[in-house]
Order: structure tokens, then sequence, then C-alpha cells
């Protein structure tokens, strides 16, 4: 805050004029540097409606240094003709004044003064006139209080062209009164404190408004990483539905569960050493429902169950290979399995987790991602039933175009039936991925931006709840 | 697939949008329409394109498992059936019209060890195009990618048969034993020159592992001695088809008899229809070393008996008997009411391989009938939902988690070994990994042991944040388990790094303390938690954390885990430049 006097000074001044004055005529006025009336300036805008202020630049005529020694010692030429008493002075002595030479061919053209070349001992320097007016130094004056508004352009300029004046730009602010406009200053307070509180001072105090422009301080907290946010939002929305929870804690499965219950023949290229990783350690399962392995085996090799098969040489040693899961599938099967072992009730199922692809990596595909999946089970499920429920599905998810992100369909009587679930059980199941519509929801174009080592730390801070309904 | 419009004019399709809806009501997805020009364009530039021809190209997506839909002729007939314009042709295996004897493939028994099966059959009379014949290259070409997965189960030869006499014998030879003139080349070569000659090969030399380490080579000649083909590899060059060939051999030699057999009956009743007598094809009799004798193509067609209430069910509509047979005729399948109830007789030809189940014969029935036809409705499955309570209990920590002021990371199951040993200060031996045999790089070697590596791999990639960092992840890690069928499983963990100028061991702590206190669990020895120095694990196991500022956690006498300062060469190894504390915990105890 600057200080109070240059305050209520300039206010005074302000309150004679009729509608307002340049901050620069106020430094002329109050005899002070211009920057310390900008700065009284803005104190008195941080008060409120005191007064108002407009920047604007102007020219302005300035001394120069030159220009000011002589606006104080006089010109060069008049510092010479007073520097010469009446007897004269040799010329050699008046040149080596500082003066000297401007001044002496200066005073001479202004016929102040004459040489005498033939004086004897050399040429030397007298009076013409008694007295003489130093008009160049009472210009510079002029210019020095202000006023140079009343000098002619043309003095002005040959004041310029002998370096004593430069034409700046300056910058100044207009100032007028404010709404409330008062040439008393009172203190503000930035901030409220309890000692107010207590003695009731607030009351007659005047607080300095606060900038509601800047942003505020960041919140001291943690924040959920956004696909996180969308799987709890998929659960809620599974629950909601009423779908209890599978256990997919299981990255590793053995072929048998991720393609042979499901009816996934083993030359499938799905199988394939590039789309699939297997494990080398340990690289074999060992343990199988032995009856139910077999009649997967019949249904491959020779069909059964209304089925043709595959008809082809079905091998234990490859359903044995361990890999990690392709799709969350695998524990739908091993899911339907073990409902199949207890007299039949519906079930409706969901899972999201991890699965694997061995593929070529790029802008939307990693090596893991999470899978989606809702499963029913119940007699006389229909398509027009699947059609149904996955239009309620993508309802809640707020998605028009559906078909776009997932896969859906019945699952076949040939992985059914061997599992032992009854004739008439259908089930209906439908999967999608988590990550694509995270990237539409939150608009990322890169998966990498989104799951994983590599990304921003800031995208997770700043990335808002998800509601994916609207 | 790519259609043009010129292909398309017999089933009198103009507008895009007409085709596209067709496709839709077929089943099948209209992809993007283009021209070649404009692929040629999108795959290698515009100076390549020019002159190229804008004929307008429609790109199909076909089911992986529809083989009659993957040329032209199919397609067009398919859809020609689709729209009453043409009734489904029948496909006969016909004798030879001279009277004569069918020809003959004889199989020895050297085949046995590389590829033990073969099946043949004969075009008579056929009038190829540039166009048909192109189709015709093209449409062996995909079977081979498809159905004959990359030549290793089937492998297709056809041959000008007025070039080559029968009967023909497959038999397998040592590779220095084999030598023919193979296809576009101007002299012979041994088998084994063949297989060095096509190391370089852009197209063949993917087919070369299928045989390359075989002590026998398969081989068919004809009865001069001329090689027919040495499959899966190459043909030879005498026997070549040409534009003005007009009767073809065609063998496949398979180790799948099954996709053999559909894999010719595919060839044969797709380009039967430019034979004089279309949709014929004259049969070849197989002879197998044991002295058994198989006609082929076998063309087989089955008749599958099913309800009207079994598709009306099973779909969700409620259509007579007749008008499904009729839904399902156009779909080439054709059927008729048998007369006893609502049962319907289905035919199945031969070009439909993928029906095998009622159920197939139900979903052709709803793609006739129009998914958007169908009346969508609500299962009135009636269940209570249950979430699975380490789902549950990691949601309800999350939470709490990042009110502590912890922000969640999300990083990868797999890494190298070297993320979860070497850089941990651990050996690789000891982390009970379950291990990768098929990683394309190194971050796919081994399932992660540890959440540990990621978050300070996400650290080093922040590194610009402010500080401190604060992060955390609960999610699984995978450990071998001998008790498990797979001999693996999950663990789920929470792992939470405090990354500042000073190690903020008590920040850890706290979080440590706050954990517990959200998990209910008291500071205490017995029922409680306390943790512990255990200097025999900080100097010979738990190297990962700098010596004296490691602790083990303990919850009701049980180890649960750690906590402390890391190593300086842990956190040097994932490029990072300042002190970091830890703590990683296994919840599972708290279900």
């Amino acid at each position: 805050m600057a200080d109070t006097g240059l305050l209520e000074a300039l206010l005074r001044l302000l309150e004679k004029v009729d509608g307002g004055i340049d901050s620069q005529d106020v430094a002329a006025d109050l005899g002070v540097d211009h920057q310390l009336i900008v700065g009284a300036v803005k104190s008195l805008q941080a008060l409120g409606e005191v007064i108002s202020a407009e920047q604007k630049s102007s020219k302005r005529w300035e001394l120069t240094g030159e220009g000011r020694e002589i606006a104080e010692q006089g010109s060069h030429e008049a510092r010479v003709f007073n520097a010469i008493p009446d007897e004269g002075l040799p010329q050699n002595e008046l040149m080596k004044m500082p003066s000297g030479k401007v001044g002496f061919s200066k005073a001479m053209s202004n016929k102040w003064i004459r040489l005498d070349k033939a004086h004897e001992g050399g040429p030397r320097v007298f009076k013409t006139v008694e007295t003489i007016e130093d008009t160049v130094r009472d210009k510079l004056q002029l210019v020095q209080k202000g006023l140079s508004a009343k000098l002619e352009d043309k003095e002005k300029n040959e004041l310029k062209k002998r370096k004593l004046l430069s034409e700046v730009t300056v910058k100044s602010y207009w100032i007028t009164k404010g709404s409330s406009f008062s040439t008393t200053i009172t203190k503000q307070e930035t901030e409220l404190t309890p000692e107010m509180i207590a003695s009731g001072s607030w009351k007659e105090k005047k607080f300095k408004p606060y900038n509601f422009e800047a942003m505020g301080v960041a919140a001291d907290c943690g924040h959920l990483h956004p696909l996180m946010k969308v799987r709890t939002q998929f659960r809620q929305i599974f629950l909601e539905m009423g779908f209890t929870e599978m256990p997919t804690n299981n990255f590793i499965e053995s072929s048998f569960w991720n393609f042979d219950s499901l009816f996934q023949p083993q030359q499938h290229p799905a199988r394939d050493q590039h789309d699939t990783f297997f494990i080398s350690d340990p690289a074999l399962a060992h343990e199988f429902p032995q009856d139910y392995l077999e009649r997967v085996k019949q249904v491959h090799s020779e069909g059964g169950y209304g089925s043709q098969g595959y008809k082809y040489d079905w091998k234990i040693e490859e359903a044995q290979k361990n890999l990690l899961r392709t799709h969350t599938t695998a524990v739908s099967a091993r899911m339907l399995y073990k409902l199949a072992q207890q007299k039949f009730t519906p079930v409706k199922y969901f899972s999201i987790d991890r699965v694997f692809r061995n593929e070529t990596l790029d802008a939307t595909h990693l090596a893991e991602f999470h899978q989606i999946e809702g499963v029913v089970a119940d007699y006389g499920l229909t398509l027009g039933n699947l059609m149904g429920i996955l239009h309620q599905f993508f309802t809640k998810l707020g998605l028009k175009k559906w078909v776009e992100v997932g896969n859906s369909g019945v699952f076949r009587p040939e992985m059914l039936l061997p599992m032992g679930l009854p004739e008439g059980v259908s089930v209906i199941a439908w999967g999608l991925s988590l990550e694509r519509p995270t990237m539409i929801k939150y608009g990322i174009n890169n998966i990498r931006e989104l799951v994983g080592h590599k990304v921003n730390l800031q995208m997770v801070y700043d990335s808002p709840i998800c509601r994916l309904d609207s | 697939m790519y259609l043009n419009n010129k292909m398309l004019f017999s089933i009198h399709i103009l507008a895009d949008e007409e085709f596209d809806e067709l496709c839709f009501e077929f089943g099948l997805e209209l992809d993007e329409i283009t021209s070649e020009k404009e692929i040629l364009i999108r795959e290698q530039g515009g100076e390549k394109a020019e002159g190229a021809s804008d004929v307008v190209l429609y790109k199909i997506d076909v089911p992986a498992n529809r083989y009659d839909l993957l040329c032209l002729e199919g397609l067009v007939r398919g859809l020609q059936v689709f729209k009453e314009k043409l009734e489904a042709p029948r496909y006969k295996r016909v004798s030879p019209a001279d009277g004569g004897e069918p020809q003959r493939l004889v199989i020895t028994e050297e085949t046995a060890s590389v590829r033990p099966h073969a099946v043949a059959a004969v075009l008579r009379n056929i009038t190829f195009t540039q166009e048909r014949y192109e189709s015709f290259i093209e449409l062996q070409e995909k079977l081979h990618q498809n159905i004959c997965r990359k030549r290793t189960l089937v492998a297709i030869g056809t041959h000008d048969l007025d070039t080559i006499s029968g009967p023909f014998t497959y038999t397998a030879k040592p590779p220095g034993e084999i030598r023919f003139k193979p296809l576009s080349q101007s002299r012979e070569y041994t088998a084994a020159e063949l297989m060095s000659l096509y190391k370089t090969d852009s197209h063949l030399r993917h087919y070369l592992h299928i045989i390359e380490n075989e002590p026998l080579y398969p081989i068919i000649y004809d009865s001069n001695g001329i090689v027919l083909s040495m499959p899966p590899i190459i043909n030879g060059d005498h026997s070549k088809i040409s534009l003005n060939t007009k009767n073809i051999f065609i063998e496949c030699t398979a180790t799948d008899l099954t996709k053999a057999k559909i894999t010719l009956d595919m060839v044969v009743t797709m380009f039967s229809v430019y034979c004089d007598e279309p949709f014929t094809v004259e049969e070849a009799e197989v002879v197998y070393p044991d002295g058994r004798l198989s006609v082929y193509p076998e063309l087989a067609y089955r008749t599958e008996t099913l309800s009207g209430d079994f598709i009306n069910k099973r779909v969700g509509i409620n259509e007579s008997a007749e008008s499904i047979a009729q839904l399902l005729t156009r779909m080439c399948l054709r059927s008729e009411v048998s007369g006893e109830g609502d049962l319907i007789q289905v035919e199945i030809p031969p070009t439909r391989a993928d029906v095998i189940h009622a159920c197939d014969i139900m979903e052709d029935a709803a793609i006739a009938y129009g998914f958007n036809n169908i009346v969508r409705s609500t299962p009135r499955t009636y269940t209570v939902a249950n979430q699975l309570p380490v789902n549950k209990l990691t949601e309800l920590l999350r939470q709490d988690l990042t009110a502590a002021g912890f922000t969640e990371a999300l990083t990868f199951a797999l890494c190298s070994e070297e993320d979860i040993a070497d850089k941990l200060r651990k050996n690789i031996t000891e982390t009970r990994a379950v291990h990768i045999s098929n990683p394309k790089t190194a971050d796919f070697q081994v399932a992660r042991t540890s959440l540990l590596p990621g978050l300070l791999k996400t650290i080093a990639a922040n590194r610009k944040m402010p500080l401190p960092l604060k992060l955390f992840e609960i999610s699984d890690v995978v450990l071998k388990d001998e008790t498990k069928d797979v001999g693996a499983r999950n663990n789920r963990r929470l792992c939470a790094v405090y990354y500042n100028k000073s190690p903020g061991f008590e920040v850890i702590h706290g979080l440590l303390d706050r954990v517990m206190q959200l998990l209910d669990v008291k500071p205490g020895r017995n029922q409680g938690y306390h943790i512990q120095a255990s200097y025999l694990k900080i100097y010979f196991n738990d190297s990962t954390f700098f010596p004296g500022r490691c602790a083990e956690i303990f919850s009701c006498g049980k180890s649960i885990g750690h906590l402390g300062v890391l190593h300086p060469d842990v956190i040097s190894r994932f490029e990072l430049t300042m002190p970091c504390s830890a703590i990683d915990i296994d919840i599972e105890p708290f279900l």
C-alpha cells in the first residue's frame, strides 16, 4: 500500500477537477516520481470504487542529461558569457572551460561576445553586451516543469537537434472519480480474524475484495484411476440388474477351460502361439473333472448332443496346456459347470477382469485388457431375451451404438450339455472391453494414455467422476 | 472380401444403401465402399494409384466359418437364393460321362508319418474367363488361409487333367529323391533345393516349416512319373491350369480328413457352376494303403428334423412351421414341413459345413426373420446379486486410500523377469513367478509377483510431477501354487509408495495404521497388528529394502507383508533419484 498521505493528496487533486486527471500531471503537480503515482493509483483501485483509472499512453518531451545540466547551470553560451570579465579573457583559456567550444561559437553567433585576434598576448575574447537573456535555459526549464506546451514545435525541434530534449512515449492513467469517491482512506483488512469476531470490530472494518478470477489452492487428496472409476460403474450396473460377481481372480487357466470346454476346436487359430500367451512354468494343468473331460473330448471328436462334432483327433495334451486366459468366459465355463453339478437354479453372473492376448500392439490394443462379461442361464431364454437384456444394459451405459463395442450370443449346446446342464436351459452371454467405452467416454485415442505405467498422472488427477448415463 | 458393382449386377443391386441393407439382412456386414484406386492410395500412396480402376468396390465381412461365402460365385448364389431369385442348386457327384473308370489316387503307406490323408475330384468341361480364373485361384488361397489353417491341415492342388494321366500316386520320399520343375520356374530342382529356394519367397516361406524337418516329403505323381505337386508347398509346372483348361483334377492332401473333405466340397460346389453340366462333379477314387477305397467328393446332404416350436422358442418369435421352412430355404437350407405336427425337415447341403447342430439352423432362421424384427423382451429370471468378497473389499479400500491422499495407479499384470527380480534385488527362482513361453518382447516374460515394479515405473514416467508422489494399487499378482488345478493362483495385494526428498517412512507407516484402522484391526501383538524388524530377513531375503529400514507386518500373528525404505539400488534401477518408502501387503487374510 502506497503512503496514505500521497493517496489523499491525489484524491484531493481529483476532487478539484471536473472530469479527470492524468497521472503524469499529478506527478508534476505533487512533484513526485510518476511511478509513485502509478503505485498510488493501484492502491486506490484495490480499495473498491473510490476511483476509476484507465491506462493510456501519450508522447511527452523530456530533458536529456545535457538538457538537465543546462536547465540547472545555464546554457553553454551563457556560461561562457558569464565567465568573461570586463577586461576580456584569452581565447585559449576560455577554450579550456567545459562549455568552452560549444558556448564560444553560440555566444559568437548570438553576438554576445567578440574575438580580438590581434590582441597583444594572443587572441582575446570580450563581451559586447552588458546583459544577456538565456532563452535556451528558460525554455528547458519550462519543459522541466511540464509546460512544454508553451513552446513552439519549431523551438522544441531545435532543442531536440541540440540533443537537449527528447520525445518519449509515457504510459499514464486517466483518473476519474469512482462511485464511492472520498478524499479520506480507510485501511482495508485482508481477512477476518478470530480477534475481530471476538471484539466485533469487523463491523467497522472494510475488507479487501477477493480476486474471484484466480484459481483456488489444489485440494490435498488422492485420486482414483479413471478406468477403475468406469469399472466401478459397470459393477454397479450389473449389481443393479441383479447379477452376481464371478471369481475371476485366476489369470492362469488351462486350455481346457479356456477353449475346449467352450467347444473351441483344438486347431482354432485363436489357440495359436501368435494369439495366446502359453505358460512354460507351470506348463500343464494337472487336474480336471474326469468324466466331464471325456464328454468334452467326445463332443469335439465325434459329436453327440445333437451335434455332428468337429470330427478330429482331440488330444488331452492340447487341453492341458496352461495359458494366460484370453477371455473371462473361461471362468463362466467353470461357473456353469459348477452350476450343472447342483439342482438347477437360474443364475445371472458378471465379471470385469483382465484378459491377455499375444497380439500385435497398436494405439487401441494392448497385450492385456479388461473384459466385461454378463451371463444369464435359465430355462427357455430366447434371442429376444438376449436383445432385451442387452438393450437394458446399454441403456444404463448411455450408449446408443452398442453393437460396435461388444459381442453377444447364446452358448452352444455342445458347450452346455456335456457340463450336465438340463436340456431346456439356455445361456445367453455378452462381452465387451472396459477400455473401449472408457476411451470413448473420456475422449482418449491412444490406450497407452489410459492404462499402464506410462500414463500421465496429471490425467488421473484431472479426470472427472464417471456417470455413464449422462 | 471385395466385390464390384458389375459383379453384383446379377442380383440387380444398384444403390449402396440397398446393398448395405441386403448384407445386413443376410447376416453380413458391409465394411466399406471403396475402389481399387482408393485402396492403392491408402496403402501405397497417390503415385502408385495412378491409372488404377475407380470402379466401386464393396468390402464385406464374412463370418469365419461361412466358407460358402468366400468367393463371388458363392456369395452371389447365396444372395440370389436369399432374395428368392434362384433356387438353391443341387450339387451332384457323377460317374465319368464316357462310361470309363473314374480317376484314381493311390495313397502309399509312406505318407502316414507326414500327411496321411488325400481326397480328389474332377471338374469336367469347365469354361474359364479371366475373372472366373482369378476367382478360382483366390478361393483356393482363401481356403488355405482359413479352414486349411495356412496349409497345415489341408493343402489344395488343382491340375489340368489333359496334361497328365492317372492313376495318380500319393506317396512320401526323402527330399533328395524328389526332382521336378515347380510352378513358375524354368528348370528342375530337387525338393531339398526347393526348400532353400523358397526360404526367401515372401509367400511360400510361411509353409516350409510344415514339412521341412520331416525325413520324407509328400509328393504326388501321375502314371508317367510326372510330379503333380509337392504338398503343401508347390505344384508342378507341367500340370498347371490356364484360362484354356477344360478339365481339372483337384487333390487335397491333409492331416485332418474332415477338413479335407469340406475343402474339396467347397472348391467343386463353387466352381462346378462353370461346367457344361452345371453343379455336377465327376467322382474320383482314393485308395488307402490298407486297400480301402473311398469315392470323392462326398457332397453329402444331411437332413435334420426339428420342430417349429423349437425355432419359435429359441428365437422368441411365433411363426408357422411353413413360414419357418420358407425362411430356412432362403438361407440355402431347403426345408419342408413334414406333416407330422409342426416338424420341419431341413436339408443341410455340402456347402454348409458350418451347420453342425440344430442351433445353427435356429440362428439362420433368426437371420432370415431379421434380428431387427425380433421383439425384445426381458427374461423373468429372478436372482439376488452378490459381490465377490475380495472385490467388495478392494472397492471399499480403494475409496479410503484416495481419501488418505494416495492416487490410484493401474499397471500391467505382465512384466519382464528383470522387473520382479534383478531390479528388486531378488533372485528370480525365489519369486514363485509364472513364466510365459512365447512372449513377443521382454515386457511379457512373467506374470507379476509384486505390484511394486509397476508403481515405481509409474513414478519414473512422471518425474516431472510435483513431489511428493503418493501412489497405490490394489490388484492381483500371480504365484505358483501346486495345490491349484493349474498350478498357480492370483493373490490380491495392496501396495503403496511415497516418493519425496526424504524417505517418509512415517508416512507409509501412517498409511499402514490407517489401513488397519479401516480393517478394524487394533495395534497389538496377538489379536492386533504390529511391525517388527527381522534382520535375518533384511539381509538375506528382503533385499528390496534399505538395511535396518524394513519391517515385516504381522496381523493376528500372521505375516502379511512388508514396509520400509527402498534400497538405493532399487531406486536407481527404476531410474529414480529420490528416496522412496513402500508398503506391500496381502489383503486376502482380511476377507
